[in-house]
This record gives C-alpha cells, sequence and structure tokens, in this order.
C-alpha cells in the first residue's frame, strides 16, 4: 500500500490554497504533515480523502487516483477531519454502528467493538456523542476512522485543543495504529512529529519545502522546520 | 443500497431522538384533530338544517368531511415539512458529519436517498396518524371506503412531493433559519401557482393546474385515482431527489 502526492494544486478563483505539494507515504509509515497555519495543510487532506477535487496534479491511494477512482480511494481510508465529525444526539455505539454500515463493514458488532477497545471507549459507550469531554470525542473521532480497518488512516489535528495527559494517549493510539498501515497526521506541533512519526513532509505557503525520513535530517526538526519557512532549505 | 438504508436509519433515529419529530407530529395531529372536529360538526348542522327544510336542500356525502379535511391538512403540511427538511443538510454542514458522508465508500445518490427515505419514513408516520381520523367514521357511520383511500394515497404523495422539494431547497442552504425560510416560501409557492389559472386561461392556465400539486392532489382528495397524478407525483419526488444531487456535488466544487 503506497499513497503518492504529485504536484497537487487547489485553486480557488484566482486563490491558491495549493500550489505544488508532492510526497509518497508506504505502509508501516507515519508521516508527519506539517506546515504553518493557512500553509494548506487541511486542503491537501481533503483532496486525498476526495472531499476536494485537485485544481491540477494527482493523488493515488494504493494505486488508484482520486480522480478517477474516487470510490475505490473511500473504501481504503479512514479520515478524522479537524472537528471529528459526530452526531451530537447519538450515543458512541449508535454513532459508530451507523459509521461501520456507512463503510459497509460487514461484522458491524465486531467492528464496533474492536474501535471501541483500541480507542478506550468502553466507559462511554452510551454516551450521547454531544455530551462527551474533547478528548473523548476526538478518540471517536478517531475510532471512526478505523472502523473499517482501512489501509491508510488520515487525522487532521488530532490533538489539538486537547489537555496534555490526552495529547500523550492520543499520541500512543496512533503510534499503535502506524504498525502494517499508512498513516498521515496533520500538525503544527513539532514534538509530536518527533514522538510519533517516521518521516517529516513540511509545507509552506501551499508547497512542500521538505520530505524527509526523521533520522535523515541534517539538523533537528526545529531548525528545519524554521528554516524551511525562511526558504532556506 | 446498504449505505442508503444506514443513511435512512440514522435520519430517522435523528429525528425521534429529537424533540423535532415529536413537535411536529404533535402539531400535525393536534391541527388534525381540531379541523375533523370542525368538519364533522359543520356536517352535522347542515344535515340538522336540510332535514328542517324538509328536502329542500341535497342531500351530501359524508366523504366531504374527509375531502375538506385533507385539503386542510395540505396547508398545514406546508408548514410543518420545512421544519423536518431544514436540518437535513445544514445540521451536517454544521456538525462536520458533511466530510464523513462525502469521504465514505457511498455515492452522492446514496446520500440524497438515503436522507429521503428518512424523511419520508417520518412523513408517512405523520400522515398514517393524521389519517385515523376519518378511519373513525368507517366504525361510526357508512362512509365510502374508496374515497378514504384515495385521500390517504392523495395526502401520502403531496407530503412526499413537498418533502422532495424541500430537501433539494435545503440541500442549497448553510444554516438551518435559511433552509427553512426557503422551504416555506417555495412550498407556499407551489401551493398557490394555480391561483391565477382562471384568470390567465389558455395554456398558460392549464400549465399552471398542472404543475400545482395542490390541484394534481385535489382529484385523489375527490376519490378518484389517477395515474396522472401519480406520474406528477413520482416526477416531482425525481426532480426533488435529482436537484438535491446536484447540490451536493456541487459542494465539491465551490
Amino acid at each position: 500500500m503506497k499513497l503518492s502526492v504529485n504536484n497537487v494544486a487547489k485553486r480557488y478563483g484566482d486563490f491558491y490554497a495549493v500550489s505544488d505539494v508532492s510526497f509518497t507515504a508506504n505502509q508501516g509509515e507515519i508521516v508527519g504533515f506539517l506546515g504553518p497555519n493557512g500553509a494548506g495543510k487541511t486542503s491537501t487532506l481533503r483532496m486525498m480523502v476526495t472531499y476536494l477535487p485537485p485544481s491540477s496534479g494527482d493523488i493515488t491511494v494504493g494505486g488508484f487516483s482520486v480522480r478517477t477512482k474516487g470510490d475505490e480511494v473511500r473504501k481504503l481510508i479512514g479520515y478524522l477531519p479537524e472537528t471529528p465529525p459526530l452526531y451530537p444526539e447519538l450515543t458512541v455505539k449508535e454513532y459508530l454502528s451507523f459509521v461501520a454500515r456507512l463503510k459497509g463493514v460487514k461484522d458491524v458488532k465486531e467492528a464496533v467493538e474492536r474501535a471501541i477497545g483500541k480507542c478506550f471507549l468502553e466507559e462511554v459507550t452510551n454516551k450521547l456523542c454531544g455530551y462527551l469531554s474533547k478528548g473523548f470525542k476526538q478518540r471517536v473521532g478517531i475510532a471512526q476512522a478505523i472502523i473499517h480497518d482501512p489501509e491508510v488512516v488520515i487525522l487532521d489535528e488530532p490533538t489539538s485543543g486537547l489537555d496534555p495527559k490526552q495529547i500523550i494517549e492520543i499520541r500512543e493510539l496512533i503510534k499503535s495504529l502506524g504498525k502494517g498501515k499508512v498513516v498521515v497526521l496533520s500538525t503544527h506541533i513539532l514534538p509530536e512529529v518527533s514522538m510519533v512519526c517516521d518521516k517529516v513532509v513540511i509545507i509552506n505557503k501551499g508547497k512542500t519545502v521538505v520530505e524527509k525520513k526523521l533520522t535523515e535530517l541534517e539538523k533537528s526538526l526545529e531548525e528545519t522546520f524554521l528554516e524551511s519557512l525562511r526558504g532556506d532549505v | 443500497m446498504k449505505g442508503v438504508l444506514a443513511i435512512a436509519r440514522r435520519e430517522i433515529l435523528s429525528y425521534f431522538v429529537s424533540p423535532i419529530a415529536y413537535l411536529a407530529i404533535t402539531g400535525f395531529l393536534l391541527l388534525g384533530g381540531y379541523f375533523f372536529f370542525w368538519y364533522l360538526a359543520e356536517f352535522n348542522t347542515y344535515l340538522f338544517r336540510s332535514q328542517q327544510m324538509m328536502g329542500g336542500v341535497q342531500s351530501i356525502s359524508l366523504n366531504q368531511i374527509v375531502e375538506a379535511y385533507y385539503r386542510t391538512l395540505s396547508l398545514v403540511l406546508v408548514f410543518l415539512v420545512p421544519l423536518l427538511t431544514m436540518r437535513l443538510f445544514a445540521e451536517e454542514k454544521r456538525n462536520g458529519t458533511f466530510e464523513l458522508l462525502i469521504t465514505s465508500p457511498v455515492s452522492v445518490f446514496s446520500i440524497v436517498l438515503g436522507k429521503f427515505l428518512g424523511l419520508a419514513a417520518t412523513l408517512l408516520i405523520m400522515v398514517i396518524l393524521v389519517s385515523t381520523f376519518p378511519s373513525f367514521l368507517i366504525f361510526y357511520a357508512n362512509p365510502e371506503i374508496p374515497p378514504i383511500f384515495s385521500g390517504f394515497l392523495g395526502i401520502s404523495l403531496l407530503a412526499l412531493g413537498f418533502g422532495a422539494v424541500a430537501m433539494a431547497v435545503a440541500s442549497f442552504a448553510e444554516n438551518q433559519v435559511v433552509a427553512g425560510t426557503a422551504g416555506l416560501v417555495t412550498l407556499l409557492l407551489f401551493y398557490v401557482i394555480s391561483a391565477p389559472a382562471e384568470n390567465v386561461g389558455g395554456v398558460l392556465g392549464e400549465t399552471l393546474r398542472y404543475i400545482s400539486p395542490i390541484d394534481q392532489s385535489d382529484e385523489m382528495m375527490k376519490g378518484v385515482i389517477s395515474l396522472k397524478s401519480i406520474i406528477y407525483f413520482l416526477s416531482l419526488i425525481s426532480l426533488g431527489l435529482f436537484l438535491s444531487f446536484r447540490s451536493v456535488e456541487l459542494e465539491r466544487y465551490r
């Protein structure tokens, strides 16, 4: 399984939200997708998950293009948007059962129990999603992203707004997801990438400026990031 | 198909765990009960007077109560249907769940169809409940049964047609108030569209009558089931689904 982003751009009228982003992610890799606010991270992720069509360039997931084989791509990906997509009036169990059915899971009960176990949601299964704490909402969001056991998991700022304890828990959860899957983790928190990821992709003003394995970085991640924003990389 | 059913099921669940469905059903039942009682009382008064006039007035049928009852409910639907459709898309966009639906392995048409089926089930529950009033006539008097059935079919098709139109309107709106208001205005327009038909006359008058869901359901409420009207309502529902589909598709290219 391989995720390949090839020179994608997203244009809204005359404004380029993304002008030229390219990178690859392989099976078993957790890729940290870094960039300052407004760099085009969310737009790129939305193109990867077929929510937005690229204005130019292409993205392939497992060899399927988002332009021509969107249906196949959607089967392979699990996606957590910036705000966990929850129905506040449903309980966690009802919500996860709905998502499992939506994603065509055969054994819904088993999939829901597995996702609940993996994301440590046992104590809130019968609580309404609208009444959960932010940390639990985020975990339910991750549970829905992995409920159909996708090959590629895409997480958009999964730790934003969480307290330190919740951040540690979510990071552990992401690390455990990385085994055998492609995980793309969008964030602007540098230590998160150092702790969780194998590879870093930095974008700035809609362009890829760094794509390297963490072990291959010549300088610290912080220095590399700052230099990339100044245009020294 | 599984995706369609999952979405329909979730819609029904969301309607019935929030107060909206109960509010709409209670309102529909209260108004239905009120109008039914009113028409029944009018009928009794008329009957009493006509008996006193010793055959001076032609006999009237109990089925006229049913006809008047369903016709009045048509107007009530104009106000209640937008209450159910206004949340269909705006709430998904507000909760961020729209992104979940679009990035799931189900087609856009399945999303729209699933939503419509959930709405249709809720509307039919409402219509079945208010139709219990005319069915009382069967137990306590001798009305003709077929017109009661055709009236039920007429109001059901009208509710589904209104639902599809209001859903299409709601699919273009970003928030619930806009979706609800636009739905109400559109349905009101549909309700009165054939009003100038008589004055206009000619082909335009006929066209206005043809596109009016009220005129199309009128015959059924009188007891005549016509294929033309059934085809009209199926076309109206298809048009509503198609417009909703196009609107959701366009969302990706904004």
